[in-house]
């Protein structure tokens, strides 16, 4: 109770003396989350409209391994991705072992099957309501995913939500690639981690709060821009 | 230009799933005019103009344009009977169509408002389209299967849902429209409304063309016992 109570207090101090460390910290998992949700949404939303407006052979196997892939588990992908990116792996010579774009790509992976997951079941319903009318007004292909990623845009933001909320409390896939080194690849859940056993349970709470401060604040932000949940708002 | 029409349909039938939903149906549509289609719940109308809007695949025989049916898509519009709101602006709603066919987004902009005050939805240009009144959905969805400027416009019970007011204004728009030179056929049960309007009348019933007239004929004498009661009000089984 009393690291509690500590942790909170340590999260004050930390955020309103402006500790360079922790907004060090603070910057990185932004800059590697975002990232990893604007090319996991690239790759996801139309993949996820791409698969509720076509039909094809394993089109039904498709849809449930993607389902599948949302529970990947966070340290194979991590262990994964390490070997791939190591020395010895298939990517070894672009040197991006323990770097930040090594963490984007163990995030891209994690994420984008539930990216276009949540988009397929949105898109899907849409497309049931729009079927006719865009097959009536003979739009093409790409121009029927285009309408349907569109008007569904503000549903969509919960897929992309739920993208940025599973990436920004990631860390088995990002301790494994990124290493947690401290000023280069080290972020709010590794930082939490590393804190936790060391014992300083006051300054992980503190950044455990920032943690859940930082994903409220996105989500809000997110909103608002978005106008969702307005009454007379699509 | 050439028209798409006549369209001919030759022993034309549609099945889902194994259940056949009309057929076989052999109709030609000439120029001009209004074609109602008449006939009682399940009776195929709406089957018949997905047939040959191509929203429905024939299973047998043919659906065949004076043009290549690609042209002749191109060319004609569709209403449904329950208006499909687009989660946009009414202005923007209006615009879809034409960007869908390359016009710039300005262009398309300043169409959509003309479009928009014709059809009486001037003053809710900016309004949500899926937040309108069920008569100005129709309206719009009217404006918008307009818009394109079809040779050839399928309206599936355009009035079904909406009420005599609203109705008159849909039909007073309709006429405007054939007396512009758009064909026109459309699928309705009101008796009533098909009177008011019909030039041409195609009664179906049980998925089969029962007769294909001129209005003034099919109501004064009807060829066949199902359309004299369907005419007379009388439950057709």
């Amino acid at each position: 109770m009393n690291s509690i109570g500590q942790g909170f207090w340590e999260a004050w101090r930390l955020i309103i003396t402006f500790d360079p460390d922790l907004y060090e910290i603070i910057f990185l998992s932004l800059q590697v989350t975002v990232a990893a949700v604007i090319i996991a949404s690239v790759i996801g939303l139309p993949f996820g409209a791409w698969l509720a407006v076509n039909r094809f052979r394993f089109r039904r196997y498709t849809i449930a391994v993607l389902n599948a892939l949302m529970g990947l588990p966070p340290v194979v992908v991590g262990l994964f991705v390490y070997m791939t990116l190591s020395r010895a792996g298939p990517l070894g010579g672009f040197g991006l072992l323990f770097s930040p774009s090594a963490m984007i790509i163990a995030q891209v992976i994690i994420i984008t099957p539930l990216i276009a997951s949540i988009s397929h079941q949105t898109i899907r319903d849409l497309w049931a309501e729009y079927h006719d009318l865009l097959i009536s007004m003979h739009a093409t292909r790409a121009q029927r995913i285009m309408a349907l990623l569109w008007d569904g845009k503000r549903a969509l933001l919960t897929a992309t939500l739920a993208g940025f909320g599973r990436a920004i409390g990631e860390v088995g896939a990002i301790m494994i690639v990124g290493g947690n080194i401290e000023h280069a690849t080290r972020v709010l859940t590794t930082a939490i981690t590393l804190e936790t056993s060391k014992g300083n349970f006051a300054f992980a709470m503190g950044l455990g709060l920032v943690l859940i401060m930082m994903a409220v604040l996105v989500n809000l932000l997110i909103h608002t821009v978005g106008k969702t949940e307005r009454t007379g708002t699509w | 230009m050439v028209s798409i029409l006549p369209l001919t349909l030759t022993a034309t039938t549609a099945h889902m799933r194994g259940k056949k939903l009309a057929g076989p149906i052999d109709l030609t549509l000439d120029k001009g005019g209004l074609t109602i289609v008449i006939g009682p719940n399940g009776a195929g109308k709406t089957t018949l103009l997905r047939l040959m809007h191509g929203l429905q695949r024939c299973s047998g025989g043919a659906v065949k344009w004076a043009v290549p049916t690609p042209e002749a898509q191109q060319r004609q519009a569709f209403v449904f009977q329950s208006p499909i709101m687009m989660r946009r602006r009414v202005v923007d709603s209006l615009a879809f169509p034409l960007r869908l066919r390359g016009l710039d987004k300005a262009a398309a902009r300043a169409k959509a408002e003309t479009y928009a005050k014709r059809f009486g939805l001037g003053d809710l240009l900016e309004s949500w389209a899926p937040m309108l009144s069920g008569g100005e959905k129709q309206k719009l969805s009217l404006a918008r299967a307009l818009i394109i400027g079809p040779e050839l416009l399928f309206l599936d019970e355009p009035c079904a849902n909406l009420d005599g007011r609203a109705t008159r204004e849909i039909e007073t728009l309709l006429l405007t429209e054939r007396d512009r030179g758009t064909r026109i056929v459309m699928s309705t049960h009101d008796m009533g409304q098909a009177r008011r309007l019909a030039q041409d009348v195609i009664f179906m019933h049980k998925g089969l063309v029962h007769e294909s007239n001129a209005a003034d004929d099919f109501f004064a004498s009807p060829q066949t016992p199902e359309a004299k009661a369907f005419i007379n009000g009388d439950i057709v089984e």
